[in-house]
């Protein structure tokens, strides 16, 4: 493939429409006679529901409906109607099916009004008696009840590998230490919300904010008994996600559940404060114990790991592949256990397991190089894995050294003087910490279909989504790229459950799986344009294969004699005034399953600590990725500092608190829920390493969304040890926990 | 009666209704954003004379006389404002959810006079959040029309 395109940084082809406000989002679609609908949550985290009283709200001129767990219509209420493509093993939780309360927050009622003013005023005059049975939310008091799933979610934990125990025992140096990691919020900055307007037939049109318009779809069919040709789920435009949007949300059954009663259009928005009442990032802890040789070869790991999950389904994510993945060892022992808490269930954050799992493993190989007197780098060099012992197999590619080279370069690693405490600026104590990462590059079966209209303008669609990932700009290149058409000839359609088949937007396997989609889609117009370039008398293209033209700026060319070429548009002359028209499914190619993909991070940071308050401020990063071939250059870009970000987030600042005398998580808006802001970021810099990867899928590209993250926050922990000779292991790095 | 976008509208709401939801929800202006209600997050960033506010802690009815820009109002015949044709080429935004109270934000900064440093800009754009983590690239953005103000 030629890259007239690809690799090129591209301005986003979304980018004017989310600069003038004209992309819309879920909440924004308008529709005649829309009628507001405003959620109750329970006040209590277990129990049941003696009472629910809503004549107040119901006498209000204007008032509509008000929706519990009593009036609630009959529909399909069989739990497995509830599952949809991301649910754990386990029961999903229904909204208003039953007055039994499984969690804090978890939405009792639904009033319906004609304005947002009146349906919120009105939910404050609903009247709830409780009875509230005693919860568990506290983690920590609960480990020692930590069980082992039937089912894991996530890869379950291999059987030991080689001799582990025999193994640490025998280390000439050991450490053993536990980490701990907090429950996490998503919060994108677009709440969720859905509008579903009433089309007067029966049929539904939902504009939904979900990383995947067909598992809405899905989920509405099987929840409501519809049928599928009378709901279509729309998502143009996703403002932000990170895993929130894996899973249908609430808001999507209660919106739907009232405009289907009602028989009007209705939209529900959750509040901030909501958008703590499901899915997050688990709390995990995790011990590690490491024995290694005096000359730096680890000689064991073991890896014991307690994870946050719901009561009623078994979450569990990737926390336990990474001492397979990141360090040669031939001996490592695992345990996954989960620890089921009063609470909704946990749901993949950006990163599921590698935030957590890479974190702790990263901090602990730390530990381990100043145990040894080694430098941290040093140390991973000569640990460095070759192949990917879970699965035994070499991977894809790896330029993982060349990431440390470049990294360790443009940051000056080689200045560092590894003694604690050593560099001192003012007030400040500076410390400088690296990490590395690595990220799955999975490609997921995925279908697209092409239309190329005489006019030579190519529309390329699949039912996919952009949650500011890049995914319209990504498309749009690989397309315009492989047909050769210009930028501006070529629209990528998403977000519409009428669409090709798409998976979730999820897991870093967009551009691998709908890219893989969209190339073999556009390789068939190539084909047929040929076929059709052919049919021209003399043409200069006669007599020869695919592989002897080059499609670009317009015309196919012929590689021997570029002066020969027919143009796209004299080609489509040929079609008798017809569209060019194809569809694909895309699976992932043969010989792929002898490699194991991944792609990879190396982190390096520099922070300053406030020898006499404690504020941590990280001052510089420096990440560079093997991310395999980089689409558009700018927008990877992005997506690496938004990772990076993320890092910051983790290990200084996020972190939702249970309050155990309420079961809630009490820190829930963003006033006291921390992101990052402005302020909290300095200099970064990106490095995309080269790296050729033939066997990861048919574009060589690896996805990006989460490599970006996974490797800042232990860098920054390892950073904070350089500075203060303090070790904390239990993020977020709180100032608190340095004085 | 409030002026928006140099038009005149006349509005019928309950005096409880925010300024962000008669745009959003009365007025269908949906490029205003709704990010926490609270004065959080910097979302519905809009201009009041020229000046940047939180458009959810305030009334509709508190901003009659006045002179509301959304992010609707700022390109004039198809042509973007300076700030918004930078927030696409320095890729300063992601999921774009953020956007329109980030750029009304820098445009707001820029009329206040204050930033004089790289420091000064990260503090005072420190009211609009960014879950993507587009700051680096927004800080450019602020750096750019900060130099075009001083130019002219």
């Amino acid at each position: 493939m030629k890259t007239e395109q690809i690799g090129k940084p591209s301005n986003r082809v979304d980018g004017r429409a989310k600069v003038t406000g004209e992309a819309k989002y879920a909440a924004e679609f308008n529709a005649p006679n829309l009628a507001y609908g405003f959620v109750l949550n329970s006040a209590i985290a277990r129990g049941t529901i003696k009472s629910i009283d809503t004549s107040k709200a119901l006498a209000l001129d204007g008032v509509l409906e008000v929706f519990t767990h009593e009036n609630r219509p009959g529909y399909v209420w069989g739990d497995k109607n509830y599952q949809d493509e991301d649910s754990p093993p386990g029961s999903p939780f229904r909204p208003l099916y039953k007055s039994e309360i499984q969690f804090s927050m978890q939405p009792i009622a639904l009033v319906v009004a004609e304005t947002f003013e009146l349906a919120r005023y009105a939910a404050t005059l609903v009247e709830v008696v409780y009875e509230p049975d005693e919860f568990e939310s506290d983690f920590n008091a609960n480990m020692e009840k930590a069980y082992k799933p039937k089912k894991y979610k996530s890869t379950p934990p291999q059987d030991p590998r080689g001799k582990p125990e025999e193994a640490l025992a025998e280390a000439a140096v050991k450490i053993e230490q536990t980490y701990a990691h907090p429950s996490e919020h998503h919060n994108p900055m677009e709440m969720h919300a859905s509008t579903v307007v009433w089309e007067g037939d029966g049929r539904i049109t939902v504009y939904d904010k979900i990383q995947g318009v067909q598992n809405s779809q899905k989920y509405l069919t099987n929840a409501f008994g519809l049928d599928e040709a009378h709901v279509r789920v729309i998502s143009p435009f996703v403002g932000g996600a990170f895993g929130s949007g894996l899973r249908p949300q609430y808001q999507l059954f209660l919106a739907v559940l009232a405009a289907l009663q009602l028989k009007r259009s209705v939209r529900v928005v959750l509040t901030r404060q909501q958008m703590f009442s499901f899915g997050h990032r688990p709390k995990t802890v995790q011990r590690f114990a490491i024995g290694a040789s005096e000359d730096g070869k680890l000689q064991a790991i073991q890896q014991d790991v307690f994870a946050e999950t719901s009561k009623f389904e078994d979450y569990s994510e990737d926390v336990v592949i990474w001492p397979g993945v990141l360090y040669k060892c031939d001996n490592v022992k695992l345990s996954h256990k989960l620890v089921g808490l009063d609470v909704y269930t946990p749901l993949d954050m950006r990163a599921p397991g590698g935030t957590t799992g890479i974190y702790a493993m990263e901090c602990a190989m730390d530990e381990m190089a100043y145990k040894l007197g080694m430098d941290p780098l040093e140390f991973r060099l000569k640990n460095y894995a070759e192949k990917d012992q879970n699965k035994d197999k070499l991977f894809s590619s790896k330029e993982l050294k060349e990431c440390y080279r470049q990294g360790a370069e443009k940051f000056g690693w080689s200045k560092r003087n590894p003694e604690p405490r050593s560099m001192k600026e003012g007030h400040n104590l500076v410390g400088w910490g690296m990490a590395h990462g690595a990220w799955e590059a999975k490609q997921q079966e995925a279908e697209a279909k092409a239309t190329l209209t005489p006019d030579g303008k190519l529309t390329v669609g699949s039912a996919t989504a952009d949650i500011g990932t890049g995914t319209y700009t990504a498309m749009t290149q690989i397309a315009a790229d492989t047909v050769g058409l210009p930028l501006e000839n070529v629209t990528f359609q998403l977000g519409d459950s009428s669409l090709p088949k798409s998976p979730l937007e999820g897991g870093s396997w967009t551009v691998s799986s709908v890219g893989s989609a969209v190339k073999a889609v556009c390789d068939k117009v190539r084909e047929k344009l040929l076929d059709l370039a052919q049919q021209l008398e003399n043409s200069p293209v006669a007599n020869v294969g695919l592989d002897e033209v080059t499609f670009a700026d317009g015309k196919i060319s012929l590689n021997t004699d570029p002066s020969k070429t027919v143009s796209i548009l004299d080609a489509l002359k040929q079609n008798g005034g017809q569209a060019i028209e194809e569809k694909v499914t895309s699976k992932p190619v043969e010989g792929q399953e002898k490699f194991s993909p991944y792609a990879h991070s190396a982190t390096f940071v520099e922070v300053k600590v406030d020898e006499d308050l404690g504020t941590v401020k990280v001052t510089r990063v420096v990440s560079a990725i093997a991310g395999g071939r980089i689409i558009n250059p700018k927008t990877a870009r992005s997506q690496i500092l938004g990772g990076m970000v993320w890092g910051i987030g983790a290990a200084l600042e996020e972190e939702t608190v249970m309050d155990n005398n309420l079961g809630r998580f009490i820190n829930h808006d963003l006033d006291k829920y921390h992101v990052p802001v402005n302020a909290d970021v300095h200099d970064m810099e990106v490095i995309f390493v080269e790296e050729k990867d033939e066997h990861v899928n048919p574009i060589g590209a690896k996805g990006l969304g989460e490599i970006g993250i996974v490797s800042v926050a232990p860098a920054i922990a390892n950073a904070v040890f350089h500075a203060t000779g303090k070790r904390i292991r239990e993020l977020p790095i709180t100032l608190d926990k340095l004085l | 009666m409030l002026h928006i976008n140099g038009a005149e509208v006349k509005l019928q709401l309950a005096p409880w209704t925010s300024l962000l939801d008669a745009l959003r929800e009365h007025l269908h202006l949906t490029g205003t954003k709704k990010g926490c209600d609270h004065g959080q997050c910097g979302a519905c960033t809009v201009l009041v004379d020229g000046k940047r506010i939180n458009s959810c802690l305030t009334l509709a009815v508190m901003q009659e006389g006045k002179e509301v820009t959304t992010i609707e109002g700022l390109a004039k015949d198809g042509e973007l404002h300076p700030v918004q044709q930078a927030f696409i080429d320095h890729d300063a935004f992601q999921c774009g959810y953020c956007t329109p109270g980030q750029i009304c934000s820098v445009i707001g900064l820029v009329n206040e006079g204050k930033a004089k440093t790289l420091d000064d800009i990260r503090d005072l754009m420190s009211g609009n959040v960014c879950r993507c983590g587009a700051y680096v690239n927004i800080v450019k953005v602020v750096q750019e029309a900060l130099e075009r103000s001083e130019a002219r």
